[in-house]
């Protein structure tokens, strides 16, 4: 690359853009981005931060054998993620946000081990394809090299629907995530809407891992959510914040993955967690504040 | 079933429909019967305590009147219709439910779900919302008046006490002005101060809106002065009167099927004594 950091960032922005690789980067990262941020919110709202990990795990061997074959890896990646997506939800208690897989007991250990021989899957394709080693990093840990058009425009369409379909079914989500059995009892499809969240989950960790790889994924599904979570106990706002959060971080990583030797994927994630630590710490001082607060009160009553 | 006779000093509802009627109901759960040949009847505006020994099958009771567990026997009306049919007309608040203290979700935004959380869709940002927005924001500000919980309503849940969930979650129950709350142990996670405040809001407004309320409480005594019946479940059956007729060492004892005695401290609580557990295969 004959490309340099300048400091002048009307340069550098310039320099950027000039590579249609670059373009094509930052559109797949911003549609991803803003999917995962706001999928990634109630993944996390519902704690099933672990099924969204073992997706995004699926769609590896996924993406491994479609480079295998020959065939486009966002054909493996949502293929495989919406299979497991189907797979998980059909599992008994899959529906629920707080038993289901990732929640606790044996069902998490099935999922556990069903991540595990995902992986093991996705390294003989790439053994069996006997190409270039580098394949295997871009699929575990993420490019901004590899997006071609035909990419950013099934990302797109993607992304679209999983976003129009979650703002169609967003309120008795939430509803069927904070009290499933009020929401049951009001006529929510608590297990349809469980189900349908889930393929959402799939959609949004398949397309994730095109830009981070499959095993950073959690850099945009979850960091930018919670992060927005301690900021808000406002459901809107905390959604809006998720995907401003994950939109920024995508940015500024691929800006500086562009003019540096280290993969987006390590860029992505650090920054992912810079912010999630920068929200843990607001939240830690403004409770401690709270607390002292309503102590001066009560003393002063 | 004992004749009903009204607790005194309370005014006799109108006389509507009963809002629930159980006709020689059985309910089966995995196959074995819970309770069977269950009779009631519930008019409006009635405070119904149900209570009974752990695993007896109150909040199957409870389910059976929501339509969440049909009767395998019997016939079950609420409202006039098929138990399920009319549940926007009625207020629930299931066995708990303490929210995790990580959950960060405002008691408001609990309280608004119970309103239009069935609803498909997304709610607009509250500028775009229009007179449909505002109208929902009012009547979510007057419930949570109603119960008192104004000063905490936009804390997040996770860090509300036990009484303050309780009193948020009796708002959302509240919010679509519900003719019948089911309200399963509303009173159980709480300590005595709040038992007793909790239950005194219920009883104002069971009186104040003619709602009828079916309550399943592991105590009696702190709505005791409250009720108008009761419903006691045991031994697969069950008896329902007033309580000072169903609390008693005859009836218990006849629904038992053992001796059983009913004691009653200086502070005039009652002590049921002597009551067996139910069967290791009756529980859930």
């Amino acid at each position: 690359m004959t490309t340099g950091l300048t400091w002048n960032l009307i340069e550098d922005a310039h320099q950027l853009f000039s590579y249609h690789f670059m373009v094509n980067a930052l559109r797949a990262g911003t549609i991803v981005a803003v999917v995962s941020g706001a999928i990634g919110y109630f993944m996390v709202l519902r704690r099933q931060s672990f099924v969204g990990h073992t997706l995004a795990v699926i769609g590896f061997p996924g993406a491994a054998g479609a480079t295998w074959l020959g065939v486009s890896t966002g054909i493996g990646y949502y293929g495989f993620c919406l299979a497991g997506a189907l797979v998980v939800a059909s599992l008994p208690g899959g529906g629920r946000a707080d038993v289901g897989p990732g929640g606790h007991g044996e069902e998490s250990a099935v999922v556990g081990t069903v991540q595990g021989f995902a992986l093991a899957c996705g390294f003989l394709f790439v053994s069996l394809y006997k190409g270039f080693l580098s394949g295997l990093n871009n699929l575990l840990f993420g490019t901004i090299t590899g997006v071609a058009d035909h990419q950013v425009t099934i990302l797109l369409i993607a992304g679209v629907t999983c976003l129009l379909v979650l703002a169609v079914i967003a309120r008795p989500l939430l509803f069927a995530t904070v009290d499933p059995d009020v929401a049951r009892a009001a006529g929510v499809p608590v297990r349809l809407v469980s189900a349908a969240f889930l393929i959402l989950l799939g959609v949004a960790a398949a397309g994730t891992s095109q830009i981070t790889g499959s095993l950073l994924v959690f850099a945009l599904l979850v960091a930018p959510a919670a992060a927005a979570s301690r900021l808000t106990a406002r459901p809107g706002l905390g959604v809006t914040l998720s995907i401003a959060i994950a939109v920024a971080v995508t940015w500024v990583g691929e800006g500086i993955a562009f003019f540096s030797p280290y993969p987006i994927g390590f860029w992505v994630t650090t920054l992912a967690f810079a912010v999630f630590l920068a929200a843990a710490g607001c939240r830690a001082g403004a409770d401690w504040l709270a607390r002292r607060v309503s102590l001066d009160v009560r003393t002063a009553a | 079933m004992i004749v009903t006779e009204r607790a005194p000093g309370r005014p006799a509802p109108p006389t509507h429909t009963p809002v629930i009627v159980v006709d020689q109901a059985e309910a089966r759960l995995g196959g074995r019967a819970i309770w069977s040949d269950v009779s009631l009847q519930i008019g409006p505006g009635q405070f119904v305590a149900v209570l009974g020994p752990n695993g007896v099958g109150k909040s199957t009771l409870l389910k059976a009147v929501l339509g969440l567990l049909p009767v395998s026997t019997g016939q079950i009306k609420v409202l006039g219709g098929s138990p399920g049919r009319h549940n926007d007309r009625i207020g629930y608040l299931p066995q708990r439910r303490a929210f995790d203290p990580t959950t960060r979700i405002r008691g408001i935004d609990i309280v608004r779900l119970g309103l239009d959380g069935d609803r498909w869709g997304t709610p607009l940002p509250a500028i775009l919302g229009g007179r449909r927005a505002r109208d929902a924001r009012e009547r979510v500000e007057e419930v949570i008046g109603l119960v008192g919980a104004s000063g905490y309503a936009r804390r997040p849940i996770g860090q509300c006490s036990g009484g303050e969930q309780q009193r948020l979650l009796i708002a959302q129950a509240l919010i679509r002005h519900p003719e019948l709350l089911v309200l399963d142990e509303p009173l159980d996670s709480l300590d005595v101060t709040n038992q007793a405040s909790v239950s005194s809001l219920i009883r104002d407004i069971s009186r104040t809106r003619n709602v009828a309320v079916l309550l399943v409480a592991h105590d009696v005594n702190p709505i005791l002065p409250y009720l108008d019946q009761v419903i006691y479940l045991a031994h697969g059956g069950a008896v329902m009167g007033p309580p000072e007729q169903v609390i008693t060492a005859d009836t218990l004892s006849m629904l038992y099927g053992t001796p059983i005695d009913v004691l009653r401290d200086r502070a005039g609580r009652l002590v049921v004594v002597g009551q067996p557990d139910a069967h290791a295969e009756h529980r859930r």
